[in-house]
């Protein structure tokens, strides 16, 4: 009689103690897994920052250029127009979970890159305008902004990378699995339109 | 099938990178081409420890000899990111960077500092102020001359707090206060970890559990002047490079 009931307390605590150790674990898990995910988010909002920070510059860049005599027309046009349809894409984070709207992203700021380079490589034709300060400040500072892209975009792989390897991973990835974390969308290089301008002096 | 390609492309990434060599630096002032003479170097450490000291600002100078086809704008990253210049409080920190077998500059800018010295200035700084002098081979005031500028350009963006305590000559001075802090640790460790946080001006890595950001080397500065040790500041590709 006596010696039942101590086996059904110490089955019922060992059951408990399961409980509260897997309990403990998942919550730890899912914290762990929001917080990775937060990662992510804020470093996409850095990498969006930088391609504004390009957007914005471009109408005084134009502008600028546009001021000397016969410069050519078609490569502003494509600037602008490049410009154009990246500024007409809604981009929010949701954008990470949708592996289409990433591509897309990727492609429009891909083109503006390329309709860039090809301004900044059309302006060592114009000595005058190499020799303008305001123009030399406005290239300094699409470079760094370019520049900052490429960093910004290395760091959010890297979180993304992390991110998408622990879901990936048992068991957390049962609990990914129940409370829906997805795999996020990283950038993939394309070839010559992602690279930076350079453009010696 | 595209993640086997990435997976191999992060690979050859890796592999790619381990080809340069990115220096932990122990000084303020590093010249790896010994083009500058030693007082220059003692001259140049004295302007960026007293630079330290009043702004908390860390501005570290290293000129390398060449990189190869490596992009300079990714080894100035590099190179700030793992020697973590500038605090991590306000991520201030500037690495000026000459290669001068290729000839170019770079000055990077912590993410801190973005606004002080905006891409623009620093590329104005490089054209006007040290390629002039760098093109007549004038190293040593070209060098002095961009330090200046960026000195003027970032001084008064932020204020040290809590200089640090700089080990003169050979006295125990600097083991002190490790000591203390190691002894107090673990008087409070019992009651309250964070304990050893509060009324601390510094941030003490490595006690009670809360490493991993290289801490702020508090007191321990290799020898006099000019001794370097990175605050876990933060780098975000903004500045600006140049050649000649």
């Amino acid at each position: 009689m006596k010696k039942s009931v101590i086996i059904g307390l110490s089955i019922g605590g060992a059951l408990l103690l399961g409980v509260i150790l897997i309990v403990m674990w998942s919550v730890r898990s899912y914290n762990n897994l929001v917080t990775l995910s937060e990662d992510v988010n804020k470093s996409w909002s850095l990498v969006e920052n930088q391609y504004q920070r390009r957007m914005d510059l471009i109408p005084n860049l134009v502008n600028t250029v546009k001021g000397y005599a016969n410069f050519e027309k078609q490569v502003l046009t494509d600037v602008t127009n490049a410009r154009a349809s990246a500024s007409s894409m809604q981009v929010t984070k949701e954008v990470l979970n949708d592996p289409q709207a990433f591509q897309k992203f990727q492609q429009v700021q891909g083109q503006l890159s390329g309709a860039l380079s090809r301004l900044l490589v059309t302006v060592e034709n114009y000595p005058e305008l190499k020799a303008n300060e305001n123009f030399l400040q406005l290239q300094a500072q699409l470079e760094g902004t370019e520049n900052r892209i490429s960093v910004e975009r290395k760091k959010f792989n890297e979180s993304v990378q992390t991110y998408n390897t622990t879901i990936k991973k048992f068991p957390t990835a049962v609990f990914a699995g129940i409370f829906n974390f997805k795999d996020k969308q990283y950038f993939q290089a394309v070839t010559g339109a992602e690279n930076a301008p350079k453009v010696e002096f | 099938m595209k993640k086997l390609l990435f997976i191999l492309l992060v690979l050859f990434s890796f592999a790619l990178k381990a080809e340069v060599e990115l220096p932990t630096l122990k000084y303020l002032a590093t010249d790896l081409t010994n083009t500058l003479s030693a007082d220059d170097i003692l001259r140049l450490n004295r302007i960026l420890s007293a630079f330290e000291d009043s702004t908390s600002n860390q501005l570290v100078f290293l000129m390398i000899s060449t990189l190869g086809d490596y992009p300079i704008e990714e080894y100035a990253n590099q190179v700030a990111q793992k020697n973590k210049i500038g605090t991590k409080k306000n991520d201030n920190g500037i690495l000026f960077l000459v290669v001068k077998d290729d000839h170019k500059i770079r000055i990077e800018v912590g993410y801190g500092l973005e606004g002080a010295l905006p891409d623009a200035t620093s590329n104005s700084i490089i054209r006007n102020e040290i390629l002039p002098l760098f093109k007549e081979d004038n190293y040593s005031a070209g060098v002095l001359a961009g330090v200046g500028a960026i000195v003027k350009a970032t001084v008064g963006e932020y204020k040290n707090d809590a200089p640090k305590i700089r080990k003169r000559g050979k006295s125990i001075g600097g083991w002190i206060i490790p000591f203390l802090i190691i002894i107090f640790s673990f008087l409070f460790r019992g009651r309250r970890s964070r304990g050893i946080y509060l009324g601390s001006g510094m941030a003490l890595g490595g006690f009670g559990g809360s490493s991993g950001f290289g801490g702020f080397g508090g007191g321990s500065s290799g020898g006099g002047f000019g001794g370097f040790s990175g605050g876990g500041g933060s780098f975000g590709g903004g500045g600006a490079s140049g050649s000649w």
